[in-house]
């Protein structure tokens, strides 16, 4: 469907859009019957888009600790500081980069599949064919995508953070000769279940459910055609990676 | 759409490994699982300079953690410091005349509460005060103070 022609179109696009988003995403949850059926496809799901995005997370999340504990001793050092490595990379891990980035990861490798594939159904008439046969493809197609993305990206947040956990201990720890206990008892004493690990898993779910929102809804929106899913799966990635960020803020300073 | 074997057992792999993830991260890097438990009482102290003891720092009798500082107030008369702090209720046998000390982990690390019992026969209770206090150490005034000792011997005057 396209913009209605009002002399403001582009300033309207927007609001029009998110209001059709948000109307697509009332109109799924209509859908969520708690039965075996919906259960089997929502873990197919899990499958697709989270046990298969695990390898990626869980390298990122190596790196991503190495490098955040090599950047915090160069730092640090010059404070003689060093000792709060462990703080520094457990509370930054925790509340931002576990969430975000896993979240960005998880709109490039899962979000675009999922775009594409909706995209693809729809370019091969299967949606209409669907309608045809009184299976409502919204219900069916769209919402086991989400929920499964709304399941999956907190653990792969989880998964992400204990990557970079180990990372960060195999290299300050076992690289830049940091001592062990004081590592561990800095991540004890300083950093908080609630206010840091339980934010961050927050942030997670509202991160997860953004992105696969945007992901089914720019899938069954996009145009039938091969450059209307090629356009729909870039839209994808750019307009999940902006309003993580921006999701990001509000939470953030909401809950501090 | 019966989803088969081997995805069902990856999704169940995965979904565990996600919450083993959490629960590790929990117990291991976060304060999860040091807290003291709701059932606890309120006892507090005074002190000339607290140092960088803070609401949440651990309260500890021979290393063991028995409760949390709860907060750190200044009275308005006498401008000592006066730290409130709760105590679980399995440790109510605390004698009358236990001293409070601010103490460092390590030669640089955090600062707790160590408690030093004495042995009155009746115990402290809900609400009272620990009388025999002793302030943090704080390195800088005692190197100031020695700077300061070893310069007047030296000097002329």
């Amino acid at each position: 469907m396209d913009t209605p022609a009002t002399p403001f179109r582009n300033i309207v696009k927007p609001f029009w859009e998110a209001g059709r988003c948000l109307l697509f995403f009332f109109l799924m949850l209509t859908g969520l019957r708690l039965e075996g059926s919906q259960w089997r496809s929502v873990l197919q799901q899990i499958y697709l888009v989270g046990a298969r995005s695990l390898v990626i997370i869980m390298i990122c999340g190596f790196f991503v600790g190495m490098v955040l504990s090599l950047q915090a001793v160069n730092s640090l050092e010059q404070f003689g500081a060093q000792d709060q490595v462990g703080l520094l990379v457990g509370k930054s891990i925790f509340r931002e980069l576990g969430p975000v980035l896993t979240a960005l990861l998880f709109a490039g490798r899962a979000g675009t599949s999922i775009t594409a594939e909706i995209g693809l159904m729809k370019a091969t008439n299967q949606i209409e064919a669907m309608h045809l046969m009184a299976i409502d493809p919204v219900h069916r197609i769209a919402l086991p995508r989400f929920v499964a993305g709304v399941i999956s990206v907190p653990l792969l947040t989880a998964i992400f953070s204990a990557m970079a956990i180990l990372g960060s201990v195999i290299f300050s720890i076992g690289v830049m000769g940091l001592d062990t206990g004081i590592f561990w008892s800095k991540l004890q004493t300083s950093v908080h279940f609630h206010q840091d690990l339980m934010q961050g898993v927050l942030k997670s779910f509202v991160f997860g459910g953004t992105v696969s929102l945007v992901a089914v809804y720019f899938g069954y929106d996009s145009k039938p055609t091969g450059a209307g899913v090629g356009t729909a799966t870039t839209n994808t990635v750019v307009l999940s990676s902006v309003l993580i960020l921006i999701f990001d803020f509000i939470i953030t300073s909401f809950l501090t | 759409m019966r989803a088969n074997y081997k995805v069902e057992l990856a999704s169940g792999v995965f979904l565990l490994i996600g919450i083993a993830a959490l629960v590790w991260l929990a117990t291991a890097a976060t304060d999860f699982g040091q807290d003291i438990g709701d059932d606890t009482y309120t006892l507090s102290a005074r002190f000339q300079d607290v140092a960088d003891l803070r609401p949440g720092s651990p309260v500890k009798i021979g290393g063991v953690t028995i409760g949390k500082v709860e907060s750190i107030t200044l009275d308005p008369v006498s401008f000592e410091a006066v730290v409130s702090m709760s105590i679980a209720t399995r440790y109510n046998e605390i004698p009358s005349d236990t001293g409070a000390a601010i103490l460092t982990s390590g030669v640089l690390g955090d600062r707790y509460l160590g408690l030093e019992p004495g042995g009155a026969p009746d115990v402290l209770q809900d609400g009272d005060e620990m009388f025999i206090t002793q302030s943090a150490f704080v390195l800088e005034q005692v190197i100031g103070k020695f700077i300061f000792s070893a310069g007047s011997e030296d000097g002329t005057e």
